[in-house]
Parts: structure tokens; C-alpha cells; sequence
């Protein structure tokens, strides 16, 4: 009983996120006019959660991407400006034809496998540097992400001034990653799952993980105890930039084209705050699990698809979005009312 | 490798913090198998030194050698490999993590390069008990822990890396009396198993039941090392501040101030569980302690005073009126006139990266300014007088607070409130940390503000202090007062029996008197 | 260190030394390049007209920075601020259609609208204590939301009042208004940060709130008046905005955000709060509308304005804004 005690307050965010998504989400598919018109039926379900999940998987790994570098205390405000550059670059070379400009055509499999790794890369560089002008340039995050922003966007902007596609992407690939399973099972949110299991998961268990959690609850106590402070904050931002990458990759699956979308990357990254929040990490660093993140992510899209098919003038909706997400923010902070020490207010 | 080789030595160590001077040629030698004592007044290198060894700073020019081999640490974490380990003053505990994944933090045990939580477990239970915390369990995170069950913990970690040089940093002085016993044992045990302990505190008694052998630094050098025993403690404080050192505390007036009506009285404050029904007064010109174990409810009842804590009962009286106190913005209003100077300076007393000045008058700004419009000469004579009144040492009233040494920023956080010319002053463990030096001033300027008609609370975790300073002393227990001592009754007999709460007889049992 | 005697000496006064800011002295500095830089490639860098053209322009970011910086000087951020902006604008030109009493209210009725946006930022932030970089990332949606249903996701058709376009657009003697209300805002700035009980309380809640409340301090009235202060102060850059341009736009206030918070910062003024200086708010102001202007003028393309602009806020905060390190 004890035990489970301990889990439970350790978990407590990651499920309450995961509570609220699941009355969101039942609510949806509850109101949604193919259902309502015609009933539960796998094939209405089935395409009701592929096209939730498609859109959901984007928002979900930036959020993870986020979440990384939200554990060490610090933010991330380039996520979506990695996310965009990614997907430019994606677009360019997620092709069934790489190398073919320069004499070496790799073929319909090697080429997109190459080309995914390559974009792969393109997030972890990205990653790197703001790491390396956090960690070893000894900027705040805040300041030094908005500038890299700044850059970033330069470089998409750069390879796309306006929307456009290749011929040869990779279009195969990008079905096959959009697809269902069983008539139900979004690829995508089985891709989800492949990425916790193998990549956060373990990052979560090893020392370096840790090392993450240890840094954002006390920098200080972690330098101490002789933790590898440095090498995980560094990690964290390599991490958020490669999730921030893989989000891009996604995104070229879904749209088969990339934009240098100044817009765009601004929401998500807004966006992605917001979902870190709704899933239980905390802002002030050392709590919190990517899994809420997802949960977070996917809760705060399902409110949006909501409105959608409860009729909600469009004008309005946004209006009803922001509200939403400020009762949701607020509600955290009911337990203030119970601090006895006002002290304990400042922490 | 001869065999009576000491286990570590440093020689020629010194580092400089900007210009100051903090460790010159320090030499020091530690043997297995002995406790080793570290004394010093603040300020006198004992930091910088164990940092030194601990690897938390480099030093500037000399050696360390262990086992007879030169020895340098790039972090904290070479140096516990080599074996050297420090529990640290300031707690080095990660509030989001267990208790368990704490203890195992530098090198938890792994298998296929993930933390074995089994494993990691059994570890921290072992660990655990070895320091005498089995009550503590590993799964608890850190922040649901009270200050002195976290330093259980610290003290389990440090024992869960095997170490060969244990170093204790002021260990004991956020715990209470029962587990400071438990410390000692562990101490004791280690010693036997052929462990070097180098002790560092500011309790000359503890220092007198554990050492076998002390060293006093001064100004950065060690001034002398000797047996254990073959000291007095005044030529061992002589040592410490090098000039004579007699009569600690000012004389107390005789009890005149009967006469006068109380000041601040309490009937029946609580502020349960940590508080259950407190019902004081104190007199104009009367030093009123706070004694008792620690953690027995006085720092709450400090802050129920200064309007900090919400949902009190009771009854808070100022000359005789009953008031309603509900921020220290209220208590320090001109009615009341109450100030309080914090547990801790660093983070409650003062903003240390502000100016002094910006800190001096930080508290006081209402009394220079009109309309919210400051006043800058009016504020600048203030803090002069101010600066010269208690001779606070600082390099000019521009430089940031967090420069000063740690008596002197005392002394600072005094001084910001008695800007206000408060008519009741708390006083929450004062001295912690605090140089023999600038204890003494700080012990003669609360007589004068008391002669001066000021009613004063004093909580100290330092008995010597609650008997030479206070006209009268609350002995609280388990959030109430058990016992009330006044004037002869003060003795440590008396504290330390009320303090557990139990007959004076069996006191000095439970805690060995003083040598 | 052993005898009291030194506690005698005279009480020193800040050096001149001391008062001079690195930040600022280096901001101004890379003001100074820019704009021997810019005269290499025109001469007409250093004439009167584009000067003041550009000080006009800095003056919209300026005002919006100074509310900024007040926030941030407390630690926290205000990243409602672009909607606020629109909200300004967008309140006083609608108040401008109601007629004479309409085209007088404007002003203070776009800037009112600000001021109660910043009070509910204050009030979550100081009462809830929501991190701010949350709450005002709702409080921003939820602005953005009542602006698209007010005005139906178009830019509205009402126009600024003679008011605004006299203060945001107009000049008297070649001295554009926008800038002589940029200097009677940045000298009240200076006075309350550095002349006042509440300037003094917002950088000691800015190091160590726990201490500043122990002080006595009414934190939680400070924060909530610094926010409404940041909000008005948006909404004023707002109205001005609409005044320079002649009426409203959706989402005219995004582009003002990242300059807004750089602007601060490159001034020297610490993200993480108790520390800066209100010229150093100005330099950076101007370096940052600098900038934009030379990098435009040199017709590089966007994309490359994009990199140079990142590339030189990392390098000058490399310069000076880096933390100390821990050994």
C-alpha cells in the first residue's frame, strides 16, 4: 500500500493528463458527425483516431522535445524553428532518388532511410548548438533559443523561401508512417510507443537521466554529488533538437512538402509549453515525465477538435481555447490556498 | 610504502578569491583511524580548505598527497573516488529524488547500463541503517523531509561511497539531540574500522567527546595542532581569535523591568500540529529565549508573531491590545514596530547580490521616503550611522551584500531592522555559523537594545547562549512552552532536562555535560 | 581581519568606476559600429532625417521594452505582450468611431484595455503564483481570441483617431512625437526604478522574493502593479503603432515580442531578474531597430537578416550576459 503510495504522487501528473485526455477524447469521438451518424462502428472509429493521431504525433514529439530541457529548468523556444527547418530539409531529401544530382542514386530504399537520417542529424546539430551556447557560451536559455531561433529560420528560409515539394519525395514512406493497423491502429501512435520504449524509457533509467532530473530539482546539490551536470543539460538540448527534427520528419510525412513557416513554428512552440504543462512537468524544473508531455499534447489538440464538432463559431474558438487552457493552467495552483507558510510560496 | 605513512596530506595549499586572501600555505595531515578536528573562527579557511580536498575548488599553488602519491581532483566526483568524501554544510541533497536514488546518486548501480532499482534499493537501506535513519523510507523524495532527517540521509550517502577520508561540515547542526547521538556513534564506528574523520563544528563539547587530535586556523594558515585534551577551551578560543578572550556575555541588569507592562504577549497561539497553544509575554528591556530541542516549534512561533503563517488561533497582544498580524508588512508597521531576523540570511535576511546599501534600507525605505519618493541623503546618513553603530566591515555601501563574510552579513540583517528602531525584535538562531568574534558583539548589542527598552525573543540552538544572554527562557516542547526558567534557574541542567522533557536527573545522561 | 579598527574608516561611495555598466557602454559601442558601418556603405546613415527616423521607429519598440523590462527586472516574462499590443490598438481605434467623446477617449481607453490585461497577468502571477511563462501564454491566447471575435479574424475597417496619428505619426520641428513620448516615458522609467520605494522593491523581489517579503514588502501588490505597468505600457506601443500606420492590424503586435525581450536583454538587464539598467533598455531598443534597418538597407535577403540578427544577439550576449560560473 505504502509503495504504491510513492508511485502514485511520483506519477500523479502523467495521469491526471492521461484522465483528461480520455474524457476529452471520448467526448470527441462521442460528438464527432461520422460516429454520430454512423455508430460505433471500427472503420468510423478507426479514421476518427488515424487522423486525431497524425495530427497528434506532431505536437506530441515536440512536446517531448521540450520536455527534455523543461526537466533541467531551462526552455527551449527554438523547438518549432528546429521542427520547420527539419521539415525544409526533409522535403529536399527525404527523396526515392538521393544523390542522384551528384551521380550516386541510392535507390527508392537506401535514399529516404539515408535521407531521414540525414534530417535526423539536422535536429541533433541544431540541438548541439543551443547546448553548447547554454552550457559553454553560460547564456540563459530563454535569450539564447529566441536568437537561435532567429537563425534557424534563416536557414529554412533560406533552402524555401516559398512552399514547395519534390517530385521524388518519398511518398511511400510517409503512407506507410500515416497508416492504420487493424483497421485501428494509427502507425503513428505505434511509432509514439516504439520512441518511449526504446529511447525514453531507458534515457529515463540510465545515470545521465537522472543526471537531467537532478540538475533541474537542485544544479547545485547535483554539481555536488558529483553528478555529470554539464554533459546532461548539454544532452538535454541535443535531445529536444533531435525531437524537434523528428517532429519535422513528421510533419514532411503528413503535408509531403516544407515551408518555411514563420507561423507555424511559433504555435508549436507555444504550443508545446502549454502541453509540458497540461502533463504534469514542471516549469521550475526536476518533475515530470515525457509521457505526460504526450498525454499533454494529445489532451490539448483534442480540445481544439472538440469545439470543432460541437459546432463552436469558428470566430469564437480560439477565444474558448485560450480560456480553456487558462482554467487549466489555474487549476494547479488551487492547492496554494492550502500553504499554511506563506514562505513556502517562493520556494 | 612504509607502513606509518600518513593516509592524506596537504601541503603548501593556497587559493585567493579576488584579492582576498583565503587559504595561505595551509598544511594539514590525516591520519587513519583518527578524528580529527577542524577549528577556526569564520572566515579562517576551514571552508576553502575542505573544499579544497573535497575537490570542489582547485587551489592556487600546493600539493595533496594520498598515501604518500600526488593527488589532484577535477571535480567533487574524482575526489570521491580517490576516496575522499565530504558531507557537506549547506546540503547537497536533490529535492526531487528519493531518498534511495540520493543515496546511490555519484555511482548507482547499473545493469545493461540502467539503473538497478532493486539493487539501488538494498543499498540505500543498508546505508540507511548504518547511519542510524532505518526510520527514514528510501522511496520518501527529499522535499517531504524536515531539515534534520535530510541530513540523516547526507550523512547516509557519504557512508554509501566507502569512504576513506569521511569529511563532516557543521553535520550536526541541523539536527536534534537524539540523532547528533546516533551521528556520534557512527563516527565512532568508523574510526574503529580505521576511517580518517575530519570534524569540523562550532560546538567546543562535541569537539571535546570526539577528537583525537584538532588543528586551529587563523586567517587562512594552520595556527596549531595538538592531542586532543591538552588544551583549555579559553586558550583553544585564544588560538581561534589570537587575542585574549574573556567574558563572553555582558552582565545582566537586575530583573528592574518587573515594573514595566508588557510589551507582546501571547494567549494560547497555535498553529497546529507545529504549534499548540503558546501563551507568553515579554517585558520592555527583557531578553526572552527560546530554548528546547530543535524543531520543537520555536521557528513557527516566530513566524506566527511576524504574521508569516496562515490560519493561527490564539491571541497576539501589543501593550495589552489585542492586534491581528497577518503579514510582516503588518508586524512591522509603526503600532507594532516588530522586526524579525531570519533563520536564514542568505536566502530569508538579505538579497545578496544588491548593494549594502540597497539591503540596508531595504526594510526602512518608508522611513526616507515620501510618496514613495526616496530620499537619498536622509537614506545615506542612516546607513552610515548605521554601518559605524554596529562596525560592519565592507568595502564601501556599493558592493553586493553577498561579499561580506558571513558575520558581517549578519550583522547586516540586524542592522536593516534596526533601521526601523523596532520595539520587539525576534531572533531566530542568530549565531548559527557565526564567528566567537562577532558572536560577542552581537551578545553585548542585544543588551544594549534591550537596556535601550526593546523586548526581545531569542531562539538559539546553543544553550551557552540562551544562559548568558536571557533574563528569561521558554523551553518549548512539541509545539508548547514546558517549562518557563527565569534568572538562576537558567542552567544547562535545567534546559537540557525541560529541553526532553524529562526530570533534571536524568538529563546528563542523555547529553554529556560540557568539559 | 583581526582587529575592529578598519570599521572606522571612511564609508566608501560608489567609484565612478562602479557606475558605469559594461552592458550599456558596450550596447551603445555596437551602436556607434553600426552606424560607422552603415555610413561607409551611404552617407546618408548619419544625416538628421534617417536618425530620427529611426528613433521614431525604436521608440514604438522602446515604450513596449520598457513595460518588459519592468517584469523581467521581477524575474518573470510577459508573453502576452503581442496581443496586447493589437488589443491597444484595436480598442482605441473602435472607441475612436463613437463620435467627439469617442475620439478623446481613444487613447486612454486603448491603453485602459492594456492595463486590465496586466492586471490579470499580475494577479495570476503574484495571488496563484502560475509561472508567468505560462499564464501569460493564456492570457496572450485568450486576448488573441476576444481580438478575432471583435473583429471577425479581419483587420477592422475603424481607423486611429487625429490623436494617435498626432502622437505616432506626426512631428513638430522634424522631431517626431513618438519620441518625445519614448523620453518622457524612459525618464519616468528611470525615476521609479531608481528614485522610488516601488523601484527598489521591484529588484529586491526580483533577487530573493522570500527576503524582500520578510522585509515587509507588499510583494504581491508590486508584481501585480509592474504587470499592469508592462500591459498598459504594450497597449500604449499599440496605440501608437495604430497612430503611425493609420489603423489596426491582426496580429500587428507579433513581431514585437522577441525584439521586445532582446531589447531588454541586450541592454544587460538579467533574465533572471534583480539586475539592469534602464539605458541600457534604450541602447538596446535602438541597436535592435538599428539593425533591422541597416540590414534592410543593405537589401540582404531575409533570410539572411535572419541569421545576422541571431547571430550577433548570441555574439554581444556572449560578450557580457553570460552567468558566472560555478568554480
Amino acid at each position: 500500500m505504502n509503495e504504491w503510495r510513492f508511485w502514485f504522487n511520483g506519477q500523479r501528473g502523467t495521469l491526471l493528463a492521461l484522465a483528461i485526455f480520455v474524457l476529452m477524447f471520448a467526448l470527441y469521438l462521442a460528438n464527432h458527425p461520422a460516429i454520430v451518424n454512423n455508430g460505433f462502428t471500427v472503420q468510423g472509429v478507426g479514421n476518427v483516431v488515424q487522423t486525431a493521431a497524425n495530427k497528434g504525433i506532431l505536437l506530441a514529439l515536440i512536446a517531448m522535445a521540450q520536455t527534455f530541457v523543461v526537466l533541467t529548468a531551462g526552455i527551449d523556444l527554438s523547438v518549432g524553428m528546429i521542427f520547420v527547418l527539419c521539415n525544409v530539409v526533409a522535403s529536399y531529401v527525404v527523396v526515392t532518388n538521393l544523390g542522384a544530382a551528384w551521380g550516386f542514386d541510392l535507390g527508392p530504399v537506401a535514399g529516404p532511410a539515408i535521407g531521414v537520417v540525414l534530417v535526423l542529424l539536422v535536429g541533433l546539430a541544431c540541438g548541439a548548438i543551443n547546448g553548447a551556447i547554454v552550457i559553454f557560451g553560460r547564456l540563459q536559455p530563454i535569450v539564447a533559443t529566441i536568437a537561435t531561433s532567429a537563425v534557424f529560420f534563416g536557414l529554412a528560409l533560406w533552402m524555401r523561401p516559398q512552399p514547395g515539394s519534390t517530385p521524388e519525395f518519398a511518398k511511400a514512406l510517409g503512407k506507410a508512417m500515416l497508416t492504420k493497423f487493424g483497421g485501428i491502429v494509427p502507425a503513428s501512435m505505434v511509432f509514439l510507443l516504439v520512441i518511449v520504449l526504446l529511447l525514453w524509457i531507458p534515457y529515463r533509467r540510465s545515470v545521465l537521466g537522472r543526471a537531467t532530473y537532478a540538475v533541474g530539482s537542485s544544479e547545485s546539490a547535483a554539481y555536488m554529488s558529483g553528478m555529470p551536470v554539464r554533459r546532461a543539460k548539454f544532452l538535454a538540448y541535443v535531445w529536444s533538437g533531435f525531437f524537434s527534427g523528428l517532429g519535422g520528419l513528421y510533419l514532411t510525412f503528413v503535408t509531403s512538402s516544407g515551408q518555411a513557416d514563420q507561423a507555424a513554428a511559433g504555435t508549436y512552440t507555444l504550443n508545446s509549453i502549454a502541453a509540458v504543462v497540461l502533463g504534469g512537468v514542471s516549469l521550475f524544473g526536476g518533475r515530470g515525465s515525457a509521457i505526460g508531455a504526450i498525454f499533454g499534447a494529445l489532451a490539448f489538440l483534442t480540445i481544439k477538435d472538440l469545439m470543432f464538432v460541437l459546432n463552436v463559431d469558428p470566430l469564437w474558438q480560439p477565444l474558448l481555447q485560450g480560456v480553456i487552457l487558462l482554467i487549466a493552467v489555474s487549476i494547479g495552483s488551487a492547492r496554494l490556498f492550502q500553504v499554511r507558510n506563506r514562505l513556502e510560496l517562493f520556494g | 610504502m612504509p607502513i606509518d605513512q600518513p593516509l592524506f596530506r596537504m601541503e603548501g595549499i593556497s587559493k585567493r578569491y579576488g584579492g582576498v586572501r583565503a587559504l595561505e600555505k595551509a598544511e594539514l595531515t590525516v591520519e587513519r583511524g583518527k578524528v580529527h578536528a577542524i577549528l577556526g573562527e569564520n572566515g579562517a579557511g576551514k571552508s576553502t580548505l575542505i573544499k579544497v580536498m573535497a575537490g570542489v575548488v582547485a587551489p592556487d599553488e600546493g600539493r595533496m598527497l594520498l598515501d604518500g602519491a600526488e593527488v589532484t581532483f577535477a571535480s567533487p566526483s574524482a575526489a570521491n573516488a580517490a576516496g575522499i568524501v565530504c558531507v557537506f554544510q549547506e546540503l547537497s541533497l536533490i529535492p526531487e529524488l528519493s531518498v534511495a536514488d540520493n543515496i546511490v546518486v555519484s555511482n548507482p548501480p547499473r545493469r545493461l547500463g540502467m539503473i538497478d532499482r532493486r539493487a539501488q534499493r538494498r543499498l540505500a537501506e543498508e546505508a540507511l541503517a548504518r547511519a542510524g535513519g532505518g526510520d527514514i523510507h528510501p522511496a520518501t523524495p527529499i522535499r517531504d523531509l524536515p531539515l534534520s532527517r535530510r541530513q540523516m540521509v547526507e550523512i547516509a550517502k557519504a557512508l554509501a561511497r566507502r569512504p576513506r577520508v569521511l569529511i563532516l561540515d557543521e553535520a550536526t547542526s541541523a539536527l536534534a539531540s537524539s540523532d547528533v547521538e546516533a551521528v556520534f556513534g557512527v563516527i565512532r564506528r568508523l574510526r574503529e574500522e580505521g576511517v580518517a574523520l575530519l570534524y569540523i563544528s562550532h560546538r567546543m563539547h562535541e569537539i571535546a567527546e570526539l577528537a583525537d587530535t584538532c588543528t586551529v586556523f587563523r586567517n587562512g594558515r594552520n595556527v596549531a595542532t595538538y592531542e586532543a585534551g591538552t588544551r583549555t577551551d579559553a586558550e583553544v578560543v585564544e588560538l581561534m581569535i589570537g587575542r585574549e578572550y574573556h567574558n563572553v556575555f555582558p552582565p545582566r541588569p537586575a530583573l528592574a523591568a518587573d515594573a514595566r507592562p508588557p510589551v507582546l504577549e501571547t494567549r494560547n497561539l497555535a498553529w497546529p500540529p507545529r504549534l499548540n497553544g503558546v501563551s507568553l509575554s515579554v517585558r520592555a528591556g527583557e531578553v526572552v529565549g527560546l530554548g528546547g530541542l530543535d524543531g520543537q516549534g520555536q521557528r513557527e512561533l516566530l513566524l506566527a508573531l511576524f504574521g508569516v503563517l496562515r490560519g493561527t488561533s490564539g491571541q497576539v497582544l501589543i501593550d495589552g491590545r489585542p492586534v491581528a498580524i497577518n503579514s510582516p508588512r503588518q508586524a512591522k508597521a509603526d503600532g507594532i514596530g516588530m522586526a524579525l531576523i531570519p533563520e536564514d540570511r542568505k536566502t530569508e535576511g538579505l538579497m545578496l547580490p544588491m548593494s549594502v546599501r540597497d539591503n540596508l534600507s531595504f526594510a526602512a525605505l518608508s522611513r526616507f521616503s515620501r510618496g514613495g519618493v526616496i530620499d537619498r541623503p536622509a537614506e545615506r546618513r542612516a546607513i552610515d550611522e548605521m554601518i559605524r553603530l554596529l562596525a560592519i566591515k565592507t568595502d564601501g555601501i556599493g558592493v553586493p551584500a553577498g561579499s561580506l563574510s558571513g558575520g558581517n552579513q549578519q550583522k547586516l540583517v540586524i542592522a536593516k531592522w534596526l533601521m526601523r528602531r523596532p520595539r520587539i525584535i525576534l531572533l531566530n538562531d542568530p549565531t548559527r555559523g557565526i564567528d566567537v568574534g562577532t558572536k560577542q558583539e552581537l551578545y553585548q548589542l542585544l543588551r544594549t537594545l534591550a537596556d535601550e527598552g526593546a523586548a526581545i525573543i531569542l531562539y538559539s540552538t546553543d544553550y551557552d547562549e540562551l544562559i548568558g544572554c536571557c533574563d528569561k527562557v521558554l523551553v518549548m516542547y512539541d509545539g508548547a512552552v514546558r517549562r518557563t526558567l527565569t534568572g538562576s534557574e537558567i542552567t544547562e541542567r535545567a534546559l537540557v532536562g525541560s529541553a526532553l522533557n524529562i526530570d533534571g536527573g536524568e538529563a546528563d545522561a542523555a547529553r554529556p555535560a560540557v568539559a | 581581519m583581526t582587529d575592529t579598527v578598519s570599521s572606522a574608516a571612511p564609508i566608501k561611495t560608489r567609484s565612478w568606476r562602479d557606475r558605469i555598466d559594461l552592458p550599456v557602454v558596450t550596447a551603445f559601442g555596437c551602436i556607434v559600429l553600426i552606424l560607422i558601418v552603415g555610413s561607409i556603405y551611404s552617407p546618408s546613415f548619419l544625416s538628421p532625417e534617417y536618425l530620427l527616423q529611426q528613433l521614431k521607429v525604436g521608440a514604438f519598440l522602446g515604450i513596449i521594452a520598457t513595460g518588459m523590462m519592468l517584469v523581467i527586472l521581477l524575474g518573470q516574462i510577459d508573453l502576452s505582450v503581442p496581443w496586447t499590443i493589437t488589443m491597444g490598438a484595436m480598442m482605441a481605434s473602435a472607441a475612436t468611431a463613437y463620435g467627439v467623446a469617442g475620439e478623446w477617449a481613444a487613447i486612454p481607453f486603448g491603453v485602459f484595455c492594456g492595463l486590465l490585461i496586466g492586471l490579470i497577468n499580475g494577479v495570476a502571477v503574484a495571488y496563484l503564483r502560475i509561472p508567468s511563462m505560462i499564464i501569460t501564454l493564456a492570457v496572450n491566447a485568450v486576448a488573441q481570441g476576444l481580438m478575432v471575435a471583435y473583429s471577425g479574424g479581419f483587420s477592422p475597417r475603424d481607423s486611429a483617431s487625429a490623436a494617435m496619428k498626432f502622437v505616432g505619426a506626426q512631428s513638430t520641428l522634424g522631431v517626431p512625437h513618438a519620441v518625445i513620448v519614448w523620453i518622457v516615458v524612459g525618464g519616468l522609467a528611470i525615476f521609479l526604478l531608481t528614485r522610488t520605494t516601488f523601484g527598489r522593491a521591484v529588484y529586491g523581489i526580483g533577487n530573493r522574493e522570500s527576503a524582500a517579503y520578510l522585509s515587509g514588502v507588499p510583494t504581491q501588490r508590486v508584481v501585480v502593479a509592474a504587470f499592469a505597468l508592462c500591459g498598459a505600457l504594450a497597449a500604449f506601443g499599440g496605440v501608437l503603432l495604430a497612430g503611425y500606420a493609420g489603423k489596426a492590424a491582426q496580429s500587428m503586435g507579433d513581431a514585437y515580442l522577441l525584439p521586445a525581450i532582446a531589447a531588454v536583454v541586450l541592454g544587460g538587464t538579467s533574465i533572471l531578474g534583480g539586475r539592469g539598467n534602464y539605458l541600457g533598455t534604450v541602447a538596446g531598443a535602438i541597436l535592435i531597430t538599428l539593425l533591422q534597418s541597416i540590414l534592410s538597407v543593405m537589401q540582404i535577403a531575409e533570410f539572411g537578416r535572419q541569421i545576422i540578427y541571431g547571430v550577433i544577439i548570441v555574439g554581444m550576449l556572449l560578450l557580457y550576459g553570460r552567468d558566472k560560473g560555478m568554480r
